[in-house]
């Protein structure tokens, strides 16, 4: 199936931030050197993310039949391989390939449940190149919705289905027309790529993949309401996929798909980019239209809702960059095609940002109605620790952990809120058996408070509150009563605050409390964090499984670890500082977690 | 810029034909507000307090105004930083992936607690707001460069090669 007779035309390298963090940009180098020195007639080119970032960084061989090859993890050594093999001769090198077709190979699995809409281009796009994405289909969608009017396209979108991809889940067609509706001669489209929550990449992934695909997105909303501007605000820690959007911009622009008279009719729009400054709560429409404003991103009450008044006080419509990625396809396939996929009420796809303690990592496209077992089982692969799975964290500090006895979760929006969790924007983290959800839970409340913009008090003073609870039961200085302060905490900072930062703080501490207890008893009532993770609650032992191996010595901070090769290492409890960077290190699992002597000596030192 | 233009700019007066071409591309309103810092802080690497004065001069944007979003966003630092910026993410995978183990190697090889800087200047210790490659976890930057898959030793590798060969990117 790999070999080829036809010669290869184009070499393409995964250039998104995750393949440059792995070395992409030197194995762009080494290829375009490589391909001068042996003189190869091949095309040598860049391309977006092709999911799988576990093997970074990845290259894909083009050939003039159309075939595809994938190879990943491609160090130097490979290269060389490559260069003097496939691009020479054309015969694929069945060792080194990514078996993304194989689905009896254990990798291949990473691809088989995926289905691809808002990821359809990547990988297979230079997504600096215009020409690129209109060679696969691009703005084939906007002449259609040119073509059919407001009225036709806006039922299409209705019919479809789609529902917000950045976590709340509200009625795509509805939202637009609202603003279709509201009164105004001057309207706006925003494109919210503020993704702020920790864990999540997938509309960083998309705005370097296949920038134009949210342009188009964007224009088709612009002519459905009547508008004729629209923004991007789109993070400053995303430097790559700002410059790939300037670059979209600027050929769009040239190209009479933005500006006057797009594609020669009488609609005019143009798109600007506002880059923001650091502030998660900028993701919340209202403080990200203040923020556009130039103010502080502080949320106000609705309504009025941006439909009726909102970016200087104009009729305004936000979604984010995942949702305008589904919608040239949409209007390309019909809203039938869409609706066709997932769920009674959840329609489409939903791309996901795999990540943590998970074997297969990368952004995974899946029909909603898919099992979260599938997600980490079959395509992830398992932990890549080799202990067991404990839980899922879906839709960031808004969101809840999952615990694997749930794992039968189908992903719809309603049935993931009924786990306590939501659907968000798509970060999925995987945490197994050496992640202590106590500390997650105060993780998250540390994010939250931090990022609170201060304006109402139930958030402001209510999350330091909690923070303090968690920070005490981490510490082993809490009492059984915190837990009920804790509860009652949750419940009113979730009921009285203004905007969704506030409601949904409480989220991974109620689902860690209902779905974790036994360890926040475990901490409270022994003191003992049974994950080794809360420092003051725990330290280590090695055990007889030590094969005397000197990795740990080695890798231990404080040189608390006596020990020669070969002979079993011991820990100096007094010099430990319960860091756990022996057990990470341990290849031979004899690294065991026990009390703190502290508490395990029965004496409060 | 690198680092030795940027204390040239910070130190000599302040370029006012340069904010005078910022305040033509971006205007003079509050809308210009957020733009008009980022240009600042990318030119000086922070935000120095005659810039900050010579834009609520020029502009209808307040020092209360300007002063606000300064400190809201967490982008915008109002001290000097380092010649080389350290960005050890904070996101949820990194933190489960042992985040929290760079930082304490970083500071320790640095001798500065995070958000601290070295005396000589040469670094700045920052924990940031997920960088966005959760694959690669852990992960920091590197004034433009980022670094997966990374541990306590590696880590303190990064800043201990680029001591001895301060021109030089270091491999990965």
């Amino acid at each position: 199936m790999q070999q080829s007779n036809s010669a290869v035309k184009r070499v393409l390298v995964g250039m998104g931030t995750c393949g440059l963090a792995a070395g992409a940009g030197q194995l762009l180098d080494a290829l375009r050197a490589g391909v001068a020195e042996h003189s190869l007639a091949v095309e040598v080119g860049i391309t977006g993310c092709l999911g799988n970032c576990h093997a970074e960084p990845v290259l894909l061989v083009e050939h003039d039949d159309g075939s595809r090859h994938h190879y990943g993890n491609v160090s130097k050594a490979r290269l060389e391989q490559l260069l003097a093999g496939h691009l020479r001769d054309g015969q694929a090198l069945e060792k080194l390939l990514y078996h993304p077709e194989q689905h009896d190979d254990p990798e291949g699995r990473f691809y088989q449940k995926q289905v691809a809409i808002v990821s359809r281009k990547f990988g297979h796009i230079d997504p600096e190149q215009l020409g690129d994405y209109r060679a696969h289909g691009g703005y084939r969608a906007l002449q259609m919705a040119l073509d059919a009017g407001p009225e036709s396209v806006l039922q299409t979108i209705l019919d479809s289905g789609l529902r917000g991809r950045g976590g709340a889940g509200f009625s795509t067609g509805k939202k637009w027309a609202f603003a279709q509706r509201a009164q105004g001669e001057q309207k706006v489209v925003i494109c919210n790529a503020d993704e702020g929550d920790p864990g999540a990449f997938m509309d960083r992934s998309t705005l370097e993949s296949d920038p134009h695909s949210v342009l188009e997105g964007m224009l088709i909303c612009g002519f459905v309401i009547g508008a004729q501007r629209g923004y991007i605000y789109c993070r400053a820690e995303y430097p790559l996929a700002i410059a790939r959007l300037r670059i979209a911009i600027a050929q769009a622009e040239a190209a009479g798909l933005l500006g006057e008279s797009v594609l020669g009719s009488a609609f005019s729009f143009r798109i600007k980019i506002k880059e923001g400054a650091g502030a998660f709560v900028c993701g919340e429409e209202t403080a990200l239209i203040a923020s556009i404003e130039g103010r502080r991103g502080m949320p106000r009450p609705r309504p009025p809702y941006p439909a009726q008044r909102g970016l200087h006080a104009l009729p305004t419509n936000i979604n984010n960059v995942e949702t305008f990625a589904n919608i040239p396809w949409i209007v390309e396939h019909g809203a039938q095609a869409f609706a066709a996929l997932g769920t009674a009420t959840s329609k489409g796809t939903k791309v996901f940002a795999l990540a943590g303690r998970i074997k297969r990592g990368g952004l995974v496209e899946v029909p909603m109605g898919i099992t979260v077992r599938e997600i980490v089982e079959d395509i992830g692969g398992g932990s890549d620790s080799g202990l067991p799975i404990k839980a899922v964290q879906l839709g960031g500090p808004s969101g809840g952990c999952i615990p694997e006895s749930l794992f039968d979760t189908h992903v719809d929006y309603e049935e993931v809120n009924r786990t306590g969790a939501i659907m968000g924007s798509g970060g999925m983290v995987v945490m197994d058996q050496s992640s202590c959800m106590v500390d997650i839970a105060r993780y998250f409340l540390e994010f939250t408070q931090n990022e609170s913009c201060g304006k109402c008090t139930f958030c402001r003073v209510g999350t330091k509150r909690m923070l303090e609870i968690l920070e005490r039961i981490c510490d082993g200085r809490a009492v059984m009563a915190d837990l009920a302060l804790l509860e009652e905490l949750a419940d009113r900072v979730g009921r009285a605050s203004l905007c969704g930062l506030g409601q949904t703080a409480p989220n991974p501490v109620l689902t860690t409390l209902r779905y974790f207890r036994d360890e926040y008893l475990s901490h409270i009532q022994d003191h003992f964090c049974p994950a080794g993770r809360c420092r003051s609650l725990c330290t280590f032992t090695i055990t007889d499984a030590c094969t005397g191996c000197m990795l740990c010595v080695r890798a231990c901070p404080t040189q608390a670890i006596q020990g020669t090769r070969k002979q079993l290492h011991v820990i100096d409890t007094q010099q430990c500082i319960s860091c756990g960077a022996c057990r990470d290190v341990c290849r031979f699992g004899a690294v065991e977690v026990r009390p703190h002597p502290r508490f395990s000596s029965g004496v409060d030192a | 810029m690198d680092f030795e233009e940027a204390k040239q700019v910070a130190t000599t007066d302040f370029d006012s034909t340069w904010l005078d071409e910022q305040l033509a591309r971006y205007g003079r309103d509050a809308d210009a507000c957020i733009p008009l810092l980022q240009a600042v802080q990318e030119r000086h690497r922070h935000l120095p307090q005659e810039a900050m004065r010579a834009i609520c001069e020029r502009t209808s944007i307040t020092p209360p105004q300007l002063y606000g979003v300064a400190t809201f966003y967490a982008q915008f630092r109002l001290e000097p930083v380092g010649r080389h910026l350290i960005k050890v993410c904070k996101g949820t995978a990194c933190h489960v992936s042992g985040a929290q183990a760079l930082v304490e190697s970083l500071s320790e090889a640095l001798g500065v607690p995070d958000g601290g800087t070295t005396q000589d200047m040469e670094y700045t210790l920052s924990a940031v707001a997920c960088l966005g490659c959760c694959s690669l976890a852990p992960v920091l930057m590197l004034d433009d460069k980022t670094f997966g898959k990374l541990n306590r030793s590696k880590a303190a590798a990064l800043v201990n090669s680029k001591q001895t060969a301060p021109t030089q990117a270091p491999k990965h």
